[in-house]
């Protein structure tokens, strides 16, 4: 019987030979599958095992985000935002299976798994310690976000205030209404959450949208400043007394329909100064300009903006464009910032940011620095130039300009007492929309800018006679004045 | 002791008795224990339990014990046997422990050790009552009544159990037991001893289809009642796990025995044929296949009954592990239903990782090897027959449930041998040791010595 014995033997050692390849095809090949698959609560689980780093601001003085050591052994560690609503947008939320903002922009270094941050980890792990992640401080200027916040909110409009440093590109302000309690979106409760979610998610005025980065809108008579510097740029004998021409109604090519100014006004006697049509937002000398210009140029000026290109920010952004090449109304259009032109908040503060840095576009952050859990600083904020949008002669002559329209234009409600501030209002047709969306760009102070703003006032939420003056204007002096302040 | 010359060695090599290596090996497996029960507690809360030395203690006294009944009345036996198990038994108690400490119901470390003392008192009764197992042979009609009677015991009426749609367990006051443990090994002794008389009869070659003799149809019978069998059990218990254990376990021994390829290919061409007619007649089977098959569908993930929702998260279990394992006391066993039972293994997989699960298929492994070369050095033909049933036994059944947890057929119910928690199949399993460990010292026992030294011829006196 030994023959057959040995044979099943043979098929004893296949068997387990099947067994131990499949173990290793499980461990090796599937577990990858099985590690991602949401039936699988395990990195539910992981995600509340470690401490997390915390999210500060005005350099660790304030406190955004911040864990929670419960003690309970399955989500020991809980997230916990301090401010709530005030800087949801910025912070996003940190879910039981998703992330958002800064939560999920910075997660690598958050919870520790970043290769920065491995030493600390081997020796968490050696020690048993739960892993711990490094802290994350943020530019924010904590006092200026809540005048933003507070003043926003009290108003009772939808909308976005952005504000940065035009030297380095750190943002000081971001505040997007309507918002919502982060709170309510970090309990470790999948159904819970879920369910606070879905109700954000459904709810009609969108509170879960960034305002500032997430969503593009026209950037109506803000856009001109763009439009001037094509101008200016053009040619460089043209300065902001060239006189253009300013009918009270621009005939558009190969339509009926002409371009009106703001009202069907008038603008001056039919030729204007450029520092009197930029006062005035006059929109037939800038839709002319435009035509002059052409669609390359006005590309080619909007690029250096950082219109239409990539950018690399913490949080993701929509894309912004001037539209496409159509016809030559188009361009007069989209010269005053109507027909396809699309800007986020974010992309009209740093136009006034590159004015006000005499030409230099910065790369805008959000991170101040990231310290690892022993202390230690493994980053910190290196202002970095995007491009030379503009040479420092014409963005002196625009930032002239902008002055004029805050002393004696359109944009007299951002006046600061004792700074000089330096602007560009806008209202801009939201599509069908009656309502108009209103919008203020600017920087203070003019001499030596340290703070560049773009306020946006959501069309409906504002009323129909809402403007870029008088409804965004204050908004931005107090949020640029409490900026001031607090340096 | 006359030493023999180099020509007259016998077949297998005298070996020692190795019972120093041994009480080594037992007192490494103990320490192993000891060492993963603390891991345990420090990775639930950073302290040894409490009960490590306790627990230590009674699991070293009681195989000791054992070592002790095994060295006065076993002593040439194969001396890895109880240290593997010892191990195994173990690192079985760990696990319970661990997922007691998830608060998992059904599972009790405490129980576990009780079961482990019952199974070595059951060991030691063994081998001290057993002192020939050659005796078993002529209880094999016996042994095939009771292995029958009890794996029809569940179905009878009072004292039948239905456990989640099995009904496998047999309830006599407070005490429930599975029957079908101690029929499988019932099962393989009736085996054994039918298959060593009728072996003769059973090799007869009938009629030759292309390179394969086909044996005569009139012998046909034993393999068609066996089949029946286990098919009713498949059906009216829908044990779909002892019915493959039993009927698997039976073809082996039948090729063992008559050398015949024949005889497995029409077990195997058989049984097929019974599980896809009772695939299309019940559908508990079908319901195994189509889980089998794509176990993340969500209709089956979701289903109450027979839905892969356990092997789903076994799965997760040990995939999380990785090579190394998340370290005890540091996964997620709660995660799956049952995992105490069925689906320990998924637990060392997700604890100890790829490692673990490779080191303890090596631990089976090993003690499948030891068995069937007990079983070839045998000297008759019963102990080769019972002792290489009994190791296929083992392997068969390692195969099955570990093969089923990890996918690799499809799940049928059954314990992860000396691991899972549950006192039935500590007990046979036990008992099944200590049958290995009577044949083994029945095999390497040095034959008596009264040999003429004259050419290579060797008398044995029985």
């Amino acid at each position: 019987m030994n023959a057959t014995i040995k044979r099943a033997a043979v098929a004893c050692m296949v068997m387990f030979a099947l067994l131990m390849i499949n173990v290793n095809y499980l461990g090796a090949v599937k577990a990858g599958d099985y590690s991602t698959d949401n039936r699988n609560k395990r990195s539910f689980y992981a995600r509340y095992g470690v401490d997390r780093g915390w999210i500060t601001a005005d350099d660790g003085k304030t406190t955004l985000a911040k864990t929670i050591d419960t003690g309970d052994k399955t989500f020991r560690y809980e997230r916990e935002y301090p401010s709530g609503r005030m800087y949801a947008h910025v912070l996003g939320f940190f879910a039981p299976e998703s992330a958002r903002g800064i939560e999920l922009n910075e997660n690598k270094l958050l919870n520790g798994s970043d290769p920065d941050l491995v030493v600390g980890r081997l020796i968490d792990f050696v020690s048993k310690k739960p892993p711990k992640g490094a802290s994350v401080d943020l530019t924010l200027v904590p006092a200026a976000q809540k005048v933003a916040y507070d003043k926003l909110r009290a108003s009772g409009k939808r909308g976005a205030v952005v504000a940065l440093d035009p030297k380095t590109g750190a943002v000081q302000v971001m505040v997007s209404l309507p918002t919502y309690d982060p709170n309510d979106l970090a309990a470790p409760d999948k159904a819970k959450v879920a369910q606070a979610y879905n109700k954000l998610a459904e709810d009609d005025t969108d509170p879960l949208l960034n305002r500032v980065t997430e969503k593009t809108y026209p950037p109506g008579s803000t856009f001109k400043v763009v439009t001037a510097a094509a101008f200016l740029e053009a040619d460089r004998s043209r300065d902001p007394e060239t006189t253009v021409p300013a009918p009270q109604v621009l005939d558009l090519p190969d339509t009926t329909a002409g371009l009106p100014n703001y009202g069907g006004a008038a603008c001056g006697s039919g030729e204007v100064t450029l520092r009197f049509a930029l006062e005035r937002s006059c929109n037939t000398p800038f839709g002319q300009m435009g035509m002059d210009l052409g669609w390359d140029k006005m590309r080619e000026e909007s690029a250096k903006f950082g219109i239409g290109e990539p950018i690399q920010f913490e949080l993701p952004t929509a894309d912004t464009t001037i539209g496409p090449d159509e016809e030559t109304a188009a361009l007069a259009q989209l010269s005053i910032g109507q027909r396809n032109n699309q800007q986020t908040p974010l992309q009209m503060a740093q136009i006034a940011s590159a004015i006000a840095n005499s030409g230099v576009l910065m790369k805008p952050t959000l991170i101040n620095k990231i310290t690892d859990p022993g202390g230690s600083v493994i980053e910190e904020l290196k202002p970095e130039q995007l491009t030379e949008a503009l040479s420092g002669e014409v963005a002196d002559e625009l930032k002239q300009m902008m002055v004029s329209v805050i002393t004696n234009g359109t944009g007299t409600g951002a006046q600061i007492p004792g700074v000089t501030v330096a602007g560009k209002t806008g209202t801009a047709e939201a599509g069908d929309a009656p309502a108009p969306h209103a919008w203020f760009i600017g920087f203070a102070p003019a001499e030596n800018p340290e703070t560049a703003i773009c306020v946006f006032i959501e069309a409906g939420s504002a009323g129909n006679d809402a403007t870029g003056g008088g409804t965004a204007a204050p908004l931005a002096r107090d949020v640029m004045q409490a900026v001031l302040e607090a340096k | 002791m006359t030493t023999a010359p180099v020509a007259e060695a016998p077949a297998v090599p005298m070996t020692a008795k190795r019972r120093g290596a041994q009480l080594v090996m037992l007192a490494f497996a103990i320490v192993v224990v000891m060492g993963a029960y603390a891991s345990v507690g420090l990775g639930i809360d950073g302290q040894i339990p409490s009960g490590t030395f306790t627990y230590g203690l009674g699991l070293a006294v009681l195989m000791f014990a054992a070592y002790g009944v095994l060295a006065k009345w076993a002593p040439w036996a194969d001396p890895l046997l109880l240290p593997l198990v010892t191990l195994l038994n173990g690192i079985g108690l760990v696990f319970i422990y661990r997922i007691e400490q998830t608060g998992q119901a059904g599972a009790s470390a405490t129980n576990q050790l009780m079961w482990t003392a019952l199974g070595v008192v059951m060991f030691s009764a063994t081998l001290i009552v057993l002192k020939d197992h050659r005796t078993l042979q002529r209880l094999t009609y016996t042994m095939g009544a009771l292995g029958l009677l009890l794996l029809v015991m569940p179905l009878l009426p009072i004292i039948g159990e239905d456990v989640n749609g099995a009904s496998i367990w047999i309830k006599i006051g407070p005490l429930t037991y599975q029957p079908a443990e101690m029929a499988k090994m019932a099962l393989v002794i009736f085996f054994a001893g039918y298959l060593v008389a009728k072996r003769d009869v059973l090799a007869l070659a009938g009629r030759r289809l292309f390179f394969i003799d086909l044996p005569r149809v009139r012998d046909l019978g034993p393999v068609l009642i066996t089949w029946g069998l286990s098919l009713g059990v498949l059906v009216l218990q829908k044990d779909l796990g002892s019915s493959l254990l039993v009927f698997g376990t039976f073809i082996a021994m039948l090729y063992i025995a008559t050398q015949r390829t024949s005889w497995v290919l029409i077990g195997v061409l058989l049984f097929v044929g019974g599980a896809v007619l009772a695939g299309q007649l019940f559908g508990h089977v079908q319901d195994r296949f189509e889980v089998w098959l794509d176990p993340g569908n969500p209709e089956f993930y979701n289903r109450e009954l027979g839905g892969s929702e356990q092997l789903m998260q076994g799965l997760f279990a040990m995939g999380s592990g990785g090579i190394l394992g998340t370290g005890l006391g540091q996964g997620f066993p709660r995660e799956i239903p049952l995992s105490f039972s069925d689906f320990i293994i998924a637990v060392v997989g997700e604890e100890l990782g790829l490692t673990g699960l490779m080191a303890l298929l090596m631990v089976y492994a090993l003690i499948v090897e030891r068995g069937l070369r007990t079983a070839l050095a045998a000297r008759d033909p019963f102990t080769k027959l019972l002792a290489g049933g009994l190791s296929f036994l083992l392997a068969w059944q390692v195969f099955i449930i570990v093969g089923g947890v990890t996918r690799l057929i499809p799940l049928t119910g059954l314990v992860t041998p000396f691991l899972s928690a549950g006192g039935s199949a500590l007990l046979t399993n036990w008992i099944l040791i200590a049958l290995l460990v009577r044949m083994s010292d029945a095999a390497r026992r040095p034959p008596p010595q009264a040999i003429q030294n004259e050419g290579l011829t060797q008398v044995f006196t029985r």
